[in-house]
């Protein structure tokens, strides 16, 4: 081996990132527009009391859930969220939601047309494939890097890096609810001289509308995995608590953040999960 | 009768090197012999026929033989990969995708065998697709969607789920969404293959009713020849991707074109097919005008038969006589005939299925005769070429 050059590839992607930061000024707008969005929920999630916030939350469960166990979630909905306020983690839980809702949307937003691509095009699935195995796989840690590098500190690198990390599932799933349309009812659509916009928003997307969400639910969940990562450039929230925890070796500080962690993660997954259900009559 | 559809050399070649089989074609390959040379599959070998406006015609065939790729070809589904379709004369080959569409929207509808109806829609919003994509405002369309709900007897389900209705309901939307464009051309493949017997029985006949009123050209694809020759005015039977005859069904039954297709009918119930013209056989006729006693006494005695039947010098049939009144009458030596001929003759008319005369031909001890609109004596149905007839063999045809 000692023969053998060693290849400089962390020199090359130092050399790359050196090139992205000369776009300053795409990367100030792109930041800007990201940091707008996140100062948009935060700001609605600032306003509202918090006795207000609670009661919406339950009023949306309530509203969306039709299940015979909607009163024990809407119960552990109460009784988890009157914990976190007398826990004075209030603030933080609004940190933490605006980070996920915002990564969330993003990865919304760029991730289903691009299941769609894939779904449409097999030269677009070719290429995405190996790239979506590549951002789901790479250890979180490493986006956090150019990350800061592109966008400062706070909470925008901390939205890029959970976007990047929690896109996957969205464009996969899209992708899978899309191509698992039945054969038949896309023949019906076409035999009946549908254009391929009305295809797609008539019969495949509905079609695809259990399996799209289930993605949006999991990319929601990777991305509040994110949030203990993301504090460390200085997005706050939650994580922020238990990352300040683990530097104080402050063992129920850190059960406590994290405790209200898992509560936001059970509501939006059971809120998420859902809506993916009740729609489907209509 | 016009021509609606034209289908010419219409081939497809599944998979690839599909030019270099597509030479082979034309020089006459068979189709192992392509797959062997190119690895390509040959669906549809050259297909040509013509449909009538306002028929039924049937392609039938196993699965595997093209019959569903051919359907899909005819509205490009499947991209023909050489050939032609015309519709009204005009090349669907040579369409651009707009036109495409619009054909597809006007003038053709297809019904498929799993019913091809979207889940998350009611009924009424299944009827109303074709419609919808069109840009008919929401009135126009459900009013449409309604009158062919009605018209395939389906009514009071618009707001249910089409998971909530058995599978004959399922396609009597498919069949009502296919209807509500008003389409000239209606597409049904394997339409019924997916129902029960009984429920197949019923959407045959309804389909047969709603074809009486509307008059619709209707391409229909099944793997049962019983169908095909219930629903058919014309059949196509296909095998292996060829076209192996094309008839009326009874040009099929009584004159298939080779070993396969006699095969394939040999299960048919026939009773259900032929028709008294079918089966009947040369009577002994007396010919009321012309002949007397005498004469008559000779002919039942040349041809070895105790009846003969009476008919006028325009062949009208007016009864029969028997030998022992013939005798009788010569005897008597009286000339008059007409004194002894008995005219309550059992009578069917020739295009009369002998399934409804089987009951009849059973319990009565004389031959039908059988007639035309005319009252023209044609022929009689004797006990024994029935039954030769449903076993296959030819009746010997006669005129």
């Amino acid at each position: 081996m000692n023969n053998i050059p060693q290849i400089p590839l962390a020199h090359w992607i130092d050399g790359f990132v050196a090139w992205l930061v000369s776009f300053t000024g795409f990367f100030n707008g792109v930041t800007n527009f990201i940091g707008g969005i996140n100062n948009a929920f935060q700001w609605v999630f600032d306003l509202i009391p918090i006795w207000l916030f609670i009661a919406l939350v339950l009023a949306l469960t309530y509203y969306v859930n039709r299940d015979d166990q909607r009163w024990s979630l809407l119960g552990f909905e109460f009784f988890g969220l009157l914990l976190i306020w007398n826990l004075d983690f209030w603030r933080d839980m609004t940190q933490t939601l605006t980070l996920v809702l915002t990564s969330s949307l993003i990865a919304l937003v760029i991730g289903i047309p691009l299941g769609i691509l894939m779904a449409k095009s097999r030269i677009a699935e070719i290429i995405l494939k190996p790239i979506l195995d590549f951002m789901q796989t790479m250890p979180a840690f490493v986006y956090l890097i150019p990350a800061v590098a592109l966008f400062g500190i706070g909470m925008v690198p901390g939205i890029v890096a959970s976007v990047i990390f929690a896109m996957p599932p969205t464009v996969r799933m899209t992708n899978m609810g899309i191509r698992e349309v039945p054969g038949e009812l896309i023949e019906a659509a076409d035999s009946f001289g549908s254009t391929e916009w009305q295809k797609l928003f008539k019969v495949e997307l509905p079609l695809a509308k259990t399996s799209l969400m289930a993605g949006v639910n999991q990319s929601m969940m990777l991305s509040l995995s994110m949030v203990v990562t993301a504090s460390m450039i200085g997005a706050m929230g939650l994580g922020t608590k238990v990352y300040f925890a683990v530097g104080r070796n402050d063992a129920g500080g850190g059960f406590a953040a994290g405790l209200a962690v898992v509560i936001l993660a059970i509501i939006l997954d059971r809120l998420t999960q859902s809506l993916t259900r009740d729609h489907k009559r209509g | 009768m016009t021509v609606k559809v034209e289908v010419k050399n219409l081939t497809k070649i599944f998979g690839k090197h599909v030019n270099r089989a597509k030479d082979l074609i034309k020089q006459g390959k068979t189709k192992p012999e392509i797959l062997k040379e190119t690895g390509a599959t040959v669906g549809v070998d050259q297909a040509n026929f013509k449909i009538n406006d306002g028929e039924i015609f049937v392609i039938m065939g196993l699965s595997g033989s093209g019959k569903s790729t051919m359907v899909r070809m005819i509205n490009r589904l499947i991209e023909p990969t050489d050939g032609s379709v015309l519709i009204d004369g005009e090349n669907l080959m040579k369409m651009d995708k707009k036109s495409l569409r619009e054909v597809r929207r006007k003038k053709m509808s297809m019904v498929f065998q799993n019913f091809g109806l979207l889940p998350n829609r009611t009924v009424l919003e299944n009827a109303e697709y074709g419609l919808e994509i069109q840009g008919v405002d929401k009135e126009t369309r459900e009013k449409k969607a309604n009158i062919a709900l009605e018209q395939v007897g389906i009514t009071g389900y618009n707001n249910e789920y089409p998971d909530q209705l058995s599978g004959g309901m399922q396609q009597r939307v498919g069949l009502a969404r296919a209807l509500a464009n008003d389409p000239e051309i209606l597409l049904m493949d394997e339409a019924f293959s997916a129902l029960d017997p009984l429920n197949r029985t019923d959407m045959q006949d309804q389909l047969l009713d709603i074809q009486e009123r509307l008059h619709k050209t209707i391409i229909f694809i099944s793997h049962d020849l019983n169908e095909a020759l219930k629903l058919g005015d014309h059949i196509m039977i296909m095998r292996d991707g060829e076209v192996v005859q094309t008839g009326t069904p009874e040009d099929i039954l009584t004159h298939p074109a080779n070993e396969y297709v006699e095969e394939f009918i040999e299960n048919v119930d026939r009773s259900k097919v032929l028709t008294a013209g079918n089966v009947m056989i040369r009577p002994v006729t007396i010919n009321i005008d012309k002949a007397g006693p005498r004469l008559t006494l000779k002919r039942m005695k040349n041809n070895e038969v105790s009846t003969a039947y009476v008919v006028d010098n325009k062949r009208t049939l007016v009864g029969i006589v028997d030998a022992n009144d013939v005798i009788g009458l010569v005897r008597k030596d009286s000339s008059d005939l007409r004194s002894i001929v008995k005219t309550d003759v059992p009578t069917a008319h020739v295009d009369t299925p002998i399934n409804d005369l089987m009951d009849d031909i059973s319990q009565t001890g004389i031959p039908f005769a059988v007639v035309n609109d005319d009252k023209q004596l044609k022929g009689i149905i004797v006990r024994g070429a029935v039954l030769g007839a449903l076993a296959g063999n030819e009746v010997s045809h006669f005129e």
